[in-house]
């Protein structure tokens, strides 16, 4: 026994067996996390049915009070009877405890709050009215209720009362909404882009008179340029203003009147109204074309409710933008400083101090790197691009203040360290027998560096890159620090010359994450966006680095290592 | 006869003189070696060597491994100076030309001085910019003289009809034999005077060995070609002088033939009859 024992260990299956074990326990807690990720943040977007319930709690004095609900269940869990006891709610005690259930009720305008727990024991009368509309809306979250009229400019043109049955009021509400969200649209377009551009243009022409004054070149006649071109500008404004004022008076003519489960009637107006349906009417196929839409709705449109609904479309904007930035910074950096430490630089104590120091560099603690970009790049570097070239600013900073530019910059700094190691082993496998080639043809140092080492070597720059990126997408400390915010009114990319604004701050899927789960004022309803929002991070993440890697795996085909 | 390792002079011009006999004029001195030492920091490589090259000949360098023949010939297009703590002593003159001096332009001197290494070396480019490669680094763009000397090349060395339907197909998907080819036509179009083989065909194959010497004796006829090589059959097939080298001595240079047949060394013979080495 003792020997057989011996000799299954020398044969090394306790090794295999070992090591795969550790393979595999990496692999589940990868698929968990993903796993946990996608369950907790896609069910968030299914349109799951309304169930109607009347609830009855005993209370302390002996009378009853009945309440009618409508709404989603998001959750169920048990509690211990002390604690519905300790909250004034007399039950027996009991050793298996109470079922809960959390109804997500909406109607925040009218109950003030929209999630409830109600206890399972004292539901009754449960139902699911086929009729029942959730609107989502883009202020006070969801509602839930009974549609009963229609109102066109105040009169009424079709209700229950009027005789009018369900599906035709339910059509004649959808064909109105659709204009509204046409409108809508149109007013967002006008809004954003074209009075966004006019003001931008005003504050261009704003920040050259300041310059002409403080450079004393404010001659009347420059002066009078600027005034007539101001002119023309205002001109514009009044008209688009003029054509926007038409167009809320448009949306605004239709006001649907509804009924809530517990019998209060309210009028919602349609401009209000982001998307309406009747989860309990309609069948598997009309749901997931509502589950995609809702998530489209996440992924291409901005925040609403201080970043509890609508999308995150600017904070994948933001970090891909930022990432990307990063990138362009980054490599040529690390490669160049690569280069001098293989190439160039005489190999000896100073070389190795350098390049322990960079290695070093990679261990230090990222908001470390936030504080230096502060206080290096916005305080002294921003500030000083501020007094050179945008004095017609100030006070107002440029440059001086959190932005796009600084926090790629810190980022770079962050991750140069992992591009030049990366780059240096590369350069490092080049065989010696290509670069004599090179030079026994009569090429210099460096061309025979430009022409093969350096291509051979882009692998070697990818892969580091490819780390970099990894890194750089995931930081959120420092970026608190060095531009990101919670809610950024416009992309740091768009159609106003120069196109690309380094100085604006930007959002951050990270940041988002931060926010949404801890700064929020809404926990329930932003419960699912964190998950949401993580396992969109993650897939971020997971595309930048794929594209990268499909970068360098053509790169390795076409500069295939020689077997040597 | 003195005794091994000793530095020993080998009267280079009574070589050349006794070796080609009558005919003694139509050789010209293409490389000139005068009492060079070399020492890679405190070892020294290369004894007191003296040595005179003839033009357009295939000069085969013998001798055991470690006995200096590749050191000396990497001095020959200055490869020693990538070599840290390498220090020559002694002078190399290409025609009249120290090569040494510290006037000359390193990579001018490459480009007159080519050279062919051990393992075939192509760049991770295609065939036709392989070739191209030393023209490009001269500055040379024009498609039409490149599209010429690349084919000129590859005639010379013999791959024009293998290759000449792929030319931009990857040069890494030649075989071991077509990539040493394939170097010595990117060597021969930039036309340099010399060309330098450092055991072109120790990696290849017995049929592409062939091709490779029957690709020198065609060569020489237009370059000076200096060759190392273990291979004593090799030596003896494409060289018309063979210098035999021990432990960093020049022990003997002479006429292929009488090399092979008549060994005035002792070391020689041994050597060559596979006593040792």
């Amino acid at each position: 026994m003792k020997q057989r024992f011996k000799r299954w260990i020398q044969s090394g299956s306790p090794w295999i067996w070992f090591n795969a074990g550790a393979v595999a326990i990496s692999v589940v807690m990868v698929v968990g996390l993903l796993m946990l990720l996608a369950v907790r943040g896609m069910v968030h977007f299914w349109p799951s049915d309304v169930v109607r319930a009347s609830y009855t709690v005993p209370t302390a004095s002996g009378e009853q009070q009945t309440v009618r609900v409508m709404g989603e269940i998001v959750d169920t869990e048990t509690i211990p009877a002390s604690q519905i006891i300790a909250s004034g709610i007399p039950v027996e005690e009991r050793t298996s405890g109470y079922q809960r259930t959390l109804m997500k009720l909406g109607n925040r305008d009218l109950t003030g709050a929209d999630f409830r727990w109600v206890l399972n024991d004292f539901i009754h009368d449960m139902d699911s009215p086929a009729h029942a509309v959730v609107l989502e809306r883009f202020e006070w979250g969801n509602f839930y209720g009974f549609l009963t009229g229609i109102q066109e400019a105040g009169e009424a043109v079709l209700s229950t009362a009027g005789g009018s049955d369900d599906e035709a009021l339910w059509e004649g509400f959808n064909l109105r909404l659709e204009r509204a969200l046409q409108l809508h649209e149109q007013i967002a377009t006008l809004e954003k882009d074209e009075i966004g551009r006019i003001n931008y243009q005003v504050e261009r022409l704003r920040l050259a008179g300041r310059r002409l004054e403080l450079s004393g070149d404010d001659t009347p006649a420059a002066m009078a340029d600027l005034e007539q071109q101001r002119d023309v500008l205002n001109r514009e404004y009044d008209a688009m203003q003029a054509q926007l004022v038409e167009l809320y008076n448009q949306v605004n003519r239709d006001t649907a009147n509804f009924e809530t489960v517990d019998g209060q009637q309210t009028g919602i107006s349609l401009a209000d109204v982001v998307r309406a349906y009747r989860p309990n009417a309609v069948g598997l196929f009309s749901k997931l074309g509502i589950y995609f839409s809702k998530l489209w709705e996440f992924l291409s449109q901005e925040p609403r409710e201080a970043n509890t609904e609508g999308g995150i479309y600017p904070a994948i904007f933001g970090t891909v933008m930022m990432v990307m930035l990063m990138s362009i910074f980054v490599t040529p950096f690390g490669v160049v400083a690569a280069v001098y430490l293989r190439e160039y630089a005489k190999q000896g104590v100073l070389t190795r101090t350098i390049r322990i120091a960079v290695n070093n560099l990679a261990g230090v603690p990222s908001i470390v790197y936030g504080v230096f970009g502060l206080g290096f790049f916005i305080y002294f570097v921003g500030a000083e691009i501020d007094q050179v070239f945008y004095p017609e600013a100030l006070p107002a900073p440029t440059f001086g203040t959190p932005g796009l530019l600084w926090a790629s910059l810190t980022l770079a700094l962050l991750t140069v360290p992992v591009v030049i190691v990366a780059t240096e082993e590369g350069l490092a496998r080049i065989p010696r027998s290509v670069r004599e080639g090179s030079l026994a043809l009569g090429a210099t140092k460096f061309e025979t560096l430009w022409r093969v080492v350096l291509p051979m070597a882009s692998p070697a720059m990818m892969t580091g890159l490819i780390l970099a990126v990894a890194r750089a997408a995931g930081e959120v400390a420092p970026l608190m620090l060095v531009g990101v915010v919670k809610l950024a009114p416009s992309l740091p990319l768009d159609g106003n010359y120069p196109y690309l604004h380094l100085d604006q701050k930007f959002m951050h899927l990270g940041f988002h994450i931060y926010d949404v789960g801890f700064q929020s004022p809404n926990v329930e309803a932003a419960r699912p966006l964190v998950y949401a929002t993580a396992l969109l991070l993650v897939a971020v993440i997971a595309i930048l680095n794929l594209s990268a890697v499909a970068i360098r795996n053509r790169l390795r085909e076409r500069y295939k290592s020689l077997d040597m | 006869m003195s005794g091994q390792g000793e530095a020993r002079n080998v009267d280079v011009s009574q070589v050349l003189r006794k070796s080609t006999g009558d005919s003694a004029d139509s050789l010209e001195e293409c490389l000139a070696v005068r009492d060079l030492d070399l020492y890679y920091g405190d070892k020294q490589a290369l004894k007191g060597i003296n040595l005179s090259i003839p033009r357009q000949r295939v000069t085969a360098f013998i001798g055991p491994s470690g006995c200096g023949k590749s050191t000396l010939l990497r001095c020959f297009n200055r490869m020693n100076d990538l070599v840290d703590g390498c220090v020559i002593d002694g002078t190399i003159a290409l025609h009249d030309m120290d090569i040494y001096q510290k006037s000359v332009d390193v990579a001018d001197l490459r480009r007159r001085v080519g050279m062919v290494f051990q393992k075939p070396n192509p760049f991770p480019k295609s065939i036709y910019e392989n070739v191209a490669y030393g023209l490009r680094i001269q500055g040379v763009n024009k498609r039409r003289i490149l599209d010429e000397v690349v084919e000129k090349s590859l005639r010379a060395a013999a791959l024009w009809d293998e290759v000449k339907d792929r030319l931009h197909d990857s040069a890494l998907g030649l075989s071991g034999g077509q990539q040493q080819r394939l170097v010595i036509a990117r060597t021969v179009a930039v036309e340099p005077e010399v060309l330098l083989l450092d055991e072109p065909a120790s990696a290849l194959d017995p049929i592409s060995t062939l091709k490779i010497e029957e690709l020198i004796n065609q060569l020489k006829t237009n370059y000076t070609i200096v060759i190392v090589t273990h291979n004593m059959q090799q030596a003896a097939r494409v060289s018309d002088f063979t210098a035999f080298m021990y432990l960093g001595n020049m022990v003997e240079y002479d006429k292929t033939d009488n090399i092979f047949t008549n060994p005035a060394e002792k070391q020689t013979e041994d050597y060559i009859t596979g006593r040792y080495g």
